[in-house]
């Protein structure tokens, strides 16, 4: 079977690869860019541990071909930290104990990454919707959307905070 | 799940994908969002030789509304449609569109892919029939629309033919005191229907139900139109009495085969009561639009 090439920035990092058409995009992810962060639960489009994101839009990355990737921009569990700082949505995860066994929580939080990039202050029955197509068999769901509600929080504020500083710090400096 | 081998091309146009699907016809496939065809693929139910992903041909998302009609681009996914401003004129868009699958699915899947797909339990084509909508279809030599009523032959079965693409849906616009509801019964959020009725309603100035549409997924082997439903309700004053006699006539028009969604009499009877719930609501909008 022939291969194709494709190109994909991957955490904002450019990839290559030679590819059978059949293989999956979380196939790729893992076994050829070595990203195990992405886990494989269900395999069937049901539990979304698979999430990542393409282009933007949360996608099941075991219900996507790589070749159907290719020249897009992919983001996953592994581009959320600034170095050893946690993304806010893991640290609430941490913080909320929105995680017992952890298989689900890679794609728990690319979708809630999405979730909140679409609506930065959701309900708690938004975030339910939201993380709809996520299984998770441990927590009952009620920490994750307590977590999900903290990093909203932090998200929407730190969006504000800059303005702020600015205007603080502007007297001092013309001072 | 590995899916079998096969071939992928992504042709840049429509014109190369058509020129694709007549040189290797009956062995290509059609790749929109890929939610309904990879699970079969890696199952391997379906081993296309090829696959035609339909990714950069530009012109078939989008919405577009004429005079008398909404025209929706087969590679329109369930998600735009539910947040265009069109669902909110026919909330019946919105009920379909938001209750399909996931989240993620819908950020993906495609109303034409759906469509054509033909799954016996999908969402959209219990629409397509309850509104008499129009499939346009392409092919190298021209285009063509079917009827949603003549679309939906069988099983995975539809009347596109292979060298052909399923380009834009087209619904007729809603008029003053029209209403549709869809409603879905499932065993949980993003399963498939076990059944699904969708209803569209138009009322005459006395209150009458004008003429009336009912698509039905989920309990036959293919989508169907409830024909006896409509004649129940054509003409009539709508109650519950009335909706009740619909539900049975649409229920006796059901063929629905027991698994793992239920017994073939649970779903004969879900089928009435989901025909009377969709019913009840369609009304309600109707009568709110005026």
């Amino acid at each position: 079977m022939t291969t194709q090439h494709i190109r994909v920035t991957v955490n904002g990092e450019l990839r290559e690869a030679d590819v059978e058409p059949r293989l999956l995009l979380v196939h790729l992810l893992r076994d050829v860019f070595g990203l195990t962060g992405t886990h494989i639960g269900c395999d069937t489009s049901n539990c979304g541990a698979c999430t990542v994101h393409v282009d933007g839009e949360s996608a099941k990355s075991c219900t996507m071909l790589a070749v159907q990737a290719n020249g897009t921009e992919i983001k996953t569990i592994e581009g959320m930290a600034d170095g050893a700082a946690l993304h806010p949505l893991q640290q609430a995860f941490w913080d909320q104990h929105g995680l017992q066994c952890g298989f689900c929580t890679p794609g728990m939080i690319m979708q809630a990454a999405w979730l909140l990039g679409q609506n930065p202050k959701p309900t708690d029955d938004e975030v339910r919707e939201g993380i709809s197509g996520n299984l998770c068999r441990c927590t009952g769901y009620v920490n994750i959307v307590k977590a999900i509600q903290q990093a909203a929080g932090q998200l929407s504020a730190s969006e504000s905070a800059p303005v702020v500083a600015a205007e603080t710090t502007e007297p001092a400096t013309a001072g | 799940m590995i899916p079998a081998q096969f071939d992928y091309v992504r042709p840049a146009d429509l014109a190369a994908a058509l020129k694709i699907l007549k040189e290797r016809e009956g062995e290509a496939k059609i790749l929109s969002g890929g939610y309904s065809l990879l699970p079969l693929m890696k199952l391997r139910l379906a081993q296309p030789e090829l696959l035609v992903d339909l990714r950069d041909v530009k012109g078939l998302d989008g919405i577009r509304e004429t005079d008398d009609e909404i025209r929706i681009g087969a590679r329109t996914t369930h998600r735009r449609i539910h947040d265009d401003s069109v669902a909110n004129d026919r909330p019946l868009l919105a009920d379909v569109a938001g209750g399909i699958g996931d989240p993620q699915v819908r950020n993906w899947g495609t109303i034409g892919g759906s469509v054509a797909h033909a799954d016996p339990a999908s969402d959209w084509p219990a629409v397509l029939l309850a509104v008499k909508a129009t499939i346009v279809c392409r092919s190298s030599t021209g285009e063509r629309t079917i009827a949603a009523r003549e679309f939906f032959l069988d099983t995975f079965t539809t009347a596109i033919e292979p060298t052909e693409v399923l380009t834009e849906i087209r619904l007729p616009r809603r008029v003053r005191g029209a209403g549709g509801a869809y409603t879905k019964l499932e065993r949980k959020v993003g399963d498939f229907a076990t059944v699904g009725v969708a209803t569209i309603v138009r009322l005459a100035p006395d209150g009458t139900i004008n003429s009336s549409g009912i698509g039905i997924t989920g309990v036959a082997d293919t989508p169907f139109a409830a024909t006896d439903a409509e004649k129940v309700l054509d003409g009539q004053k709508p109650s519950d009495d009335l909706f009740r006699k619909a539900g049975e006539a649409a229920a006796a028009m059901s063929r629905p085969v027991g698994d793992v969604r239920g017994p073939a009499d649970y779903k004969r009877a879900m089928t009435a009561e989901m025909t009377l719930r969709s019913l009840r609501k369609a009304v309600e909008r109707a009568l709110a639009y005026a």
